[in-house]
């Protein structure tokens, strides 16, 4: 019993250790602003390796998404005779909630694992002490480039993501299931504010793109420099990342919609 | 570089794809060009009841959307919801005694104002208040109605 | 503590003085002394895990010493905030024993960056800085090949390019013959030969070749178990009867130093 409350304690003090160390190193990184800006190229860079390539499976995976959203929600609100609806509820699904998380959750599995690997790989073979002994500080370098390239994509996904998404409620309800062209967009005009829903879906998405490369960027440069310790960083990576999206919806839905 | 050019042209296609998507969800999605900005002129309206209506409702004339609720309060003297309308400046021309109702679109939908001209020659000015209004249906007193005639033997129902 | 009137080692460039350094319980280095002496090529020599590479990493100031003072240039290491120790690092150049080349940048570019990262030069006079530092090492041929594509030794020394690119005053070279071909091995000894003699550079080489390490090395220290067990030139060192210099210089299996990671006797292990 006495070893259990022991774990525990051992467990949140470790944690706790940890979400300091993130913070300072997050200093650090920020540090590394300046750099960027002087520099686009090494920001561009990134952006091609978390935003271009992360491109399929966010389109993809919002055409189905919006697709299911229409055919389930044409089959919700048939039975109320409100199918006229459906744009509003495509629309507001995908933009407050089903944009930003889905795609975030995406974004933690393509991209923010990718990073924690590549970035791990760079330690355990000794790339960032090597920078470091030539006087190029890898948090500016390395960590500060990757870190503003993801927090700039992912709202740009989170977008497209939503975006495709509506495409794909229109081709279901209006396409397959014959819902009124005219009422699918009115509807949804009407009811969609730019304020209310489209920036605070903005507003999320930039928040978990925070999040998510942040967690990613940390676990590379914390890992074990091991093959082993990579593998676990990057699970590590998904994880915590997705809880941490997950939290951060609730309290941010929480903060925006509550009326 | 070739390699790097291509990599900033395929970055740039990427950044204007969500750019892109941006602009759709904020014209084709919700309505950037909607009411709700600046323009336009506050007419005020009280009602005993205004059933579920919410700020940022439509206000709608002859079906057309005109403006939108900006605001919601109460009268403590006269124990009235008083909803502040804010009408776009082009419909500048609305006579001084129009009627003011709240409907419910279809018999879930949302509830928005709609305004019935008058024949007045004077139109409404900014924080004019309209005197002519009726309230909203509640849906509970619409059911109770309906089931009270349905008991006395009535076959019609007022919705 | 014997020299230091040592007429080479006044105006020493690094000065290490009761240097101390645990990783965990272990003492890696326990109260060691020595100094580096200017525009010369120094050997540090000992058994594998002795910390050698270690020793480089304190130099450079990526470890901090749990007690004692490194001095270099002058200035004292462990006193020094995070700028100052950049400033410092950009005079100094390492070879790592990996060659942690960066994996995403091909050969040309791996040398470029330093060049890129700290001086605003035109397109042009970079292009000839690297292709004369690859020429040095024999591979302006590969200059765009990725590192994934090198050999080991190949990879080292495109390393060793990288680490003289800005010119620094001083290079620490952690084992620069292991994995070279007799012909390249003898090319890079004197190409470290020559950088010390003509650029009047410093040089510390870490190396298990004592052959190699004895024939360019100006100065000798052989480090065990976190001591300093023997220091002088390699001349001084072959005549020594210092039985830890004996065993080393002519790689005798028995002697002070042991083969064995310190550790239970085999039989207790083996349950016996
Ligand atoms: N990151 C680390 N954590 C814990 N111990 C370490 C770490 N790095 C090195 N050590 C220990 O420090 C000791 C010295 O390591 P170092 O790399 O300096 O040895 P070396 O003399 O360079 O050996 P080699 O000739 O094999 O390269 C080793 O015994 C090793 O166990
Ligand atoms: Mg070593």
């Amino acid at each position: 019993m006495l070893d259990l409350l022991q774990e525990l304690g051992r467990w949140s003090l470790k944690g706790l250790q940890r979400l300091g160390r993130s913070n300072v190193f997050m200093l650090y990184v920020l540090g590394g602003i300046p750099m960027c800006v002087r520099r686009p190229r090494l920001v561009i860079t990134q952006m091609f390796a978390v935003g271009v390539l992360s491109i399929l499976i966010i389109f993809v995976s919002g055409l189905f998404v919006g697709m299911v959203l229409g055919l389930q929600g044409y089959n919700t609100l048939v039975d109320f005779g409100a199918e006229e609806s459906l744009g509003v509820l495509v629309a507001l699904s995908l933009v407050r909630e089903l944009g930003p998380v889905v795609s975030a959750l995406l974004f933690a599995g393509r991209a923010g694992s990718a990073l924690t690997a590549e970035i791990g790989l760079m330690k355990a073979t000794e790339q960032l002490s090597a920078m470091e002994m030539m006087a190029v500080d890898p948090l500016h370098r390395v960590i500060a480039p990757r870190l503003l390239a993801g927090i700039i994509a992912m709202p740009l996904l989170a977008a497209i993501f939503s975006a495709v998404g509506v495409f794909g409620g229109y081709l279901v309800g209006v396409g397959m299931l014959g819902v009124d062209d005219g009422a699918f967009w009115a509807q949804m005009q009407a009811s969609v504010e730019i304020r209310e829903d489209i920036l605070n879906g903005v507003i999320k998405s930039l928040v978990f793109g925070v999040a998510v490369t942040w967690i990613a960027v940390f676990e590379g440069y914390d890992t074990l420099p091991t093959s082993e310790g990579i593998g676990r960083a990057t699970t590590r990576t998904v994880v915590n990342s997705s809880l941490a999206v997950l939290a951060f919806d609730f309290i941010l839905t929480a903060l925006m919609f509550n009326k | 570089m070739v390699e790097y050019r291509k990599i900033e042209i395929l970055v740039g296609a990427f950044v204007f794809a969500g750019l892109l998507a941006l602009t759709i969800l904020a014209m084709k999605v919700s309505n950037l060009t909607d009411f709700g900005g600046g323009d336009g002129y506050e007419v005020k309206a009280k009602f005993d009841n205004i059933g579920g209506l919410k700020v940022r409702a439509p206000v709608k004339m002859a079906g057309v959307q005109i403006g939108r609720v900006a605001a919601i309060g109460f009268d403590n003297k006269t124990f009235q919801a008083v909803a502040v309308m804010k009408i776009d400046r082009k419909f500048n021309a609305i006579p001084k005694d129009t009627a003011a109702k709240i409907y419910t679109a279809g018999l879930l939908g949302e509830q928005y104002i709609s305004l019935e001209p008058g024949g007045d020659e004077e139109s409404l000015k900014d924080g004019d208040t309209i005197v002519l209004t009726s309230n909203a249906v509640v849906l509970e007193q619409v059911i109770s109605q309906f089931l009270y005639s349905k008991a006395a033997g009535d076959d019609k129902s007022g919705s | 503590m014997i020299s230091s009137h040592d007429p080479v080692l006044e105006n020493a460039l690094v000065k290490v003085r009761g240097l101390t350094f645990r990783r965990g319980e272990r003492a890696i280095f326990d109260d060691v002394s020595l100094e580096i002496p200017r525009g010369k090529i120094t050997a540090v020599m000992g058994p594998s895990g002795c910390g050698k590479t270690t020793l480089l990493r304190l130099i450079g100031g990526q470890l901090r010493p749990a007690s004692g003072y490194l001095v270099v240039d002058g200035a004292e290491i462990t006193a020094m905030s995070r700028a100052e120790l950049m400033q410092l690092r950009k005079r100094m150049g390492m070879l790592f024993q990996s060659g942690a080349l960066l994996t995403d940048l091909n050969v040309f570019e791996n040398v470029a960056f330093p060049l890129r990262e700290h001086t605003t030069l035109p397109e042009s006079m970079i292009r000839d800085l690297v292709l004369m530092k690859l020429e040095a090492v024999g591979l302006r041929g590969a200059r765009n090949l990725l590192p994934s594509e090198l050999s080991g030794g190949m990879a080292r020394r495109v390393a060793l390019a990288r680490a003289i690119a800005l010119d620094p005053m001083m290079i620490m070279y952690d084992e620069p013959f292991t994995g070279q071909d007799p012909i390249s091995m003898g090319v890079l000894v004197r190409l470290i030969k020559l950088m010390n003699d003509t650029l009047g550079l410093t040089s510390i080489v870490v190396s298990h070749d004592i052959h190699e390490a004895l024939a360019i090395a100006d100065y000798v220290y052989i480090l065990s178990a976190g001591k300093v067990v023997g220091r002088g030139s390699p001349a001084d060192l072959s005549q020594t009867d210092n039985p830890w210099v004996r065993q080393f210089v002519q790689a005798l299996p028995d002697g002070p130093v042991h083969f064995h990671y310190p550790g239970a006797a085999f039989a207790e292990d083996l349950r016996l």
